[in-house]
């Protein structure tokens, strides 16, 4: 059959587009959703009008945005079934209850309170409005551990036997596949990372404002928030981040060795962490390099002295396990992605810090680029989390689950290559053209400013239709 | 009761909800050409479902999760044998979303032209392929042993398969236009009853053809008292928009739904995806279903938040209980 019309590869690129699409909307709904909730709660606190005209502004951001979590959303339940239907035969008893549970306990709590604040201004007490931004808030964040623990699955299975009759992984133990130590590290390193993305959402949009020294009695206050959150956050997605760095070398060494390109097993001061590396194409010769010593060690082990078993070893051992095979990664993709995600989280983290610095006590920087850094926050945090699964997802290849069922054994093998070709071709205009008029909306809703501040019926105390009607 | 039994009832209970709950969402969308003779009464009509139909849709991705964790083969089967018509409902409805969404924030009536016509196709498509989609499974379909579609696109186009589909179009057309008539004032409301009856003559014919055939070619005895009891509904509710009952007519919309649905589902037990090739290679409750403790574990998680998901959902509704009419449109500030 023409190489084009692979269905493993067209599968892989539908999986990965679709995801890293929706990928960009579920950060801004998490992190949106709390920064909405925090703003409208300090207006309810204090009653003034700036934290009101935030909330309303950023609830706009955020509602842009939601439409379009929603339905890419519903093609990932969908594609499992369509596109990787060995897959879902074979793990649909394990993998299947948290998806269930997402659907159940989170989703509908998400989609019915995010429609009653949108709709409820002046429909609901002011209190019972507010709760209902924070329930919005408590089912995102629920439905990111149910998604996070049936992909901790993939990466490290636990809680399964094999029904030999059957062909497929049973599930034992719904506890232990919700406690999977993936899943209880790749959840806060996750939903900081989401909150850091949403800091840089509202440091970008503050600074364009302030850079133009306008709307400063809101947009100051904004880019505080959003600094502080960028500090913060980051500081608890690296803590995370090194948590899940200890569990993965323990599910899934191979990844830490991809991570660094490490070929042969290194111990203490040999096990050094490259900052930067220049190196044959596929990263097997190394011409040029900055090494940090003992890093490595360090990250995998928290000890000085520590052992990183390499990929050739690695190698040697899973043909053992599994038989004959390439077990390896593509190396150049997890060297890289891990350094992109840790480079750019770390300079956001940078970023912020300086942005505190320079704007404390009422200051307000001079120079241009100054600005212009900040505004860049969005992108390049956006890039940081996105380079982050990347790593995550194809560190764990050729495994689709791993040590249990490869890859290539997961597609569907009642569709062709031809149908799948088809939906790719489909979902990647599709999106494409969205990405446009989304991004173009939201430059307007955000190049508007926020509103000024509503006038308060003194009869009723109502005070805004801006979000209430299509 | 054997937990393999309640699952398959239950999903059958959640595609109830979801035919029931989007299916007056697609009713709307689709009646956009026919009662919104303005922007405004296009915008009346869309905010008659704006609150609600994001948790309408949700219940689509609870059903698909739902029957992934309940009947792994099942899901595997349908989703990859009914590929195409699946990406067609997929694009419909992130159209269809994204528009409610996009519609409003420009002024130019040629931006809002392009995004009403978006909610239209976008509405009709789906409420369209589902029916299709469930009436191949009724009829069943072509799987080898490994329980994989082995038929082509044109074999999901047979006579009876699009009738399913003509009947769930013509059901969820009349429920959203039965609920407009519930959920506005003013001429609005008046033009929809009238559009109702109308569209109700035609609704009756097509979905007793279609009750009819299903009993008589794959019907049991249970499924043909559901049938005739669901024909009644619809029957009944033609009767009460004829008299104005707006409330009465939507419930028993929904009931006619609801029974449609269990019509199809009794017809398939104790099947799920029977093999019109080779009955051994059909899928039943028995060999599609999750293990006994996967569904133990589902059942409790649904047994508890299910009343809390109705309790708030329906809470949704009561807070949104108000008539739209024009005057509502225009206070907005936009």
């Amino acid at each position: 059959m023409n190489e084009w019309l692979d269905p493993l590869l067209l599968s892989r690129w539908q999986f990965g587009l679709t995801t890293m699409y929706h990928f960009i909307f579920v950060p801004l709904t998490i992190g949106m959703a709390l920064t909405v909730a925090i703003f409208q709660s300090a207006w309810v606190r204090t009653d003034k009008a700036k934290y009101l005209q935030l909330t309303h502004f950023f609830g706009k951001i955020f509602l842009i945005n939601v439409a379009m979590g929603v339905v890419t959303g519903i093609v990932q339940e969908f594609q499992f079934g369509m596109n990787w239907s060995d897959y879902s035969r074979f793990v649909g008893d394990v993998f299947g209850a948290p998806l269930a549970f997402e659907g159940i306990v989170a989703f509908f709590l998400e989609a019915t309170f995010i429609g009653l604040w949108i709709f409820g201004w002046d429909k609901l007490p002011k209190k019972i409005h507010l709760g209902t931004i924070w329930m919005t808030v408590v089912g995102s964040i629920a439905s990111a551990y149910f998604i996070l623990a049936a992909n901790a699955f993939m990466q490290n299975p636990i809680a399964y036997t094999i029904n030999e009759e059957k062909g497929r992984a049973e599930l034992t133990s719904i506890w232990e596949l919700l406690t999977n130590p993936i899943a209880i590290a790749a959840f806060p390193h996750t939903i900081f990372a989401c909150f850091m993305v949403s800091a840089g959402l509202i440091i970008s949009v503050a600074a364009w404002h302030l850079y133009r020294n306008q709307h400063l009695d809101t947009m100051r206050p904004a880019l505080k928030f959003g600094l502080w959150m960028m500090v913060i956050a980051g500081v608890l997605t690296t803590l995370a981040g090194d948590q899940l760095g200890l569990a993965m070398v323990d599910a899934q060494p191979m990844k830490m060795a991809a991570a660094e390109a490490l070929y042969h097993t290194a111990t203490g001061a040999n096990a050094s962490f490259s900052v930067f590396t220049l190196g044959t194409p596929d990263g097997v010769h190394e011409l040029f390099s900055v090494r940090i010593p003992y890093l490595l060690s360090f990250l995998s082990t928290h000890t000085f002295d520590g052992t990183v078993e390499g990929i050739n070893n690695l190698q040697a051992q899973y043909v053992t396990l599994y038989g004959p095979g390439d077990y390896t990664p593509t190396i150049w993709i997890t060297y890289w992605a891990f350094r992109w995600m840790i480079g750019l989280g770390l300079a956001h983290m940078l970023v912020a810090v300086a942005g505190l610095w320079l704007t404390r006590g009422g200051r307000s920087p001079k120079r241009t680029w100054v600005w212009k850094v900040a505004i860049w926050s969005f992108p390049m945090s956006l890039l940081a989390m996105s380079v982050g699964w990347v790593f995550t997802e194809m560190g764990r290849q050729p495994w689709l689950v791993f040590g249990l069922m490869r890859t290539a054994d997961g597609i569907s093998p009642g569709v062709t290559g031809v149908e799948i070709l088809i939906s790719l071709i489909v979902f990647s205009l599709l999106y494409g053209i969205l990405a446009v008029v989304e991004f173009k909306l939201i430059l307007k809703a955000v190049q508007k400013g926020p509103d000024d501040a509503p006038v308060q019926d003194a009869e009723s105390g109502a005070h805004q239709h801006a979000v209430t009607v299509y | 009761m054997d937990l393999t039994i309640l699952w398959f009832w239950i999903i059958a209970f959640m595609f109830i909800g979801y035919f029931v709950l989007d299916g007056f969402d697609f009713g709307v969308g689709m009646s956009l050409p026919f009662l919104g003779k303005d922007d405004t009464d296009r915008r009346v009509l869309i905010n008659t479902i704006g609150p609600v139909w994001d948790l309408n849709e949700t219940w689509v991705i609870v059903a698909g999760a739902s029957l992934f964790a309940a009947f792994p083969e099942w899901y595997a089967t349908m989703f990859s044998g009914f590929y195409l018509p699946l990406l067609l409902i997929l694009v419909a409805l992130i159209l269809r979303g994204v528009s409610f969404e996009y519609r409003h924030q420009r002024p130019e009536s040629s931006w809002k032209k392009w995004f009403d016509g978006l909610i239209i196709v976008g509405s009709a498509v789906p409420a369209f392929l589902w029916g299709v989609a469930f009436a191949n499974i009724v009829r069943g379909v072509k799987l080898n042993a490994n329980h994989d579609y082995i038929g082509t696109l044109f074999d999901l186009l047979n006579p009876y398969a699009l009738l399913g589909g003509i009947t769930t179009l013509l059901l969820f057309f009349v429920h959203g236009v039965v609920f407009v008539s519930l959920k506005t004032e003013g001429d609005i409301r008046l033009r929809a009853r009238k559009l109702a009856t109308k569209a109700g003559i035609v609704t009756i014919l097509a979905a007793a053809t279609f009750l009819a055939w299903t009993t008589l070619a794959y019907g049991t005895v249970a499924s043909a008292l559901l049938a005739a009891l669901a024909a009644a509904l619809l029957l009944a509710s033609f009767l009460a928009n004829l008299r104005g009952a707006e409330r009465l007519a939507f419930a028993l919309m929904a009931g006619t739904i609801g029974l449609v649905v269990l019509t199809l589902f009794s017809s398939l037990f104790p099947e799920v995806m029977p093999a019109s090739n080779n009955p051994a290679n059909s899928l039943t409750i028995a060999n599609a279903s999750s293990s006994t403790y996967t569904l133990g574990v589902i059942s409790w998680t649904a047994l508890i938040a299910m009343p809390v998901i109705l309790l708030y959902q329906g809470w949704t509704y009561w807070v949104f209980r108000k008539r739209i009419g024009r005057a509502h449109i225009d206070l907005a500030v936009h």
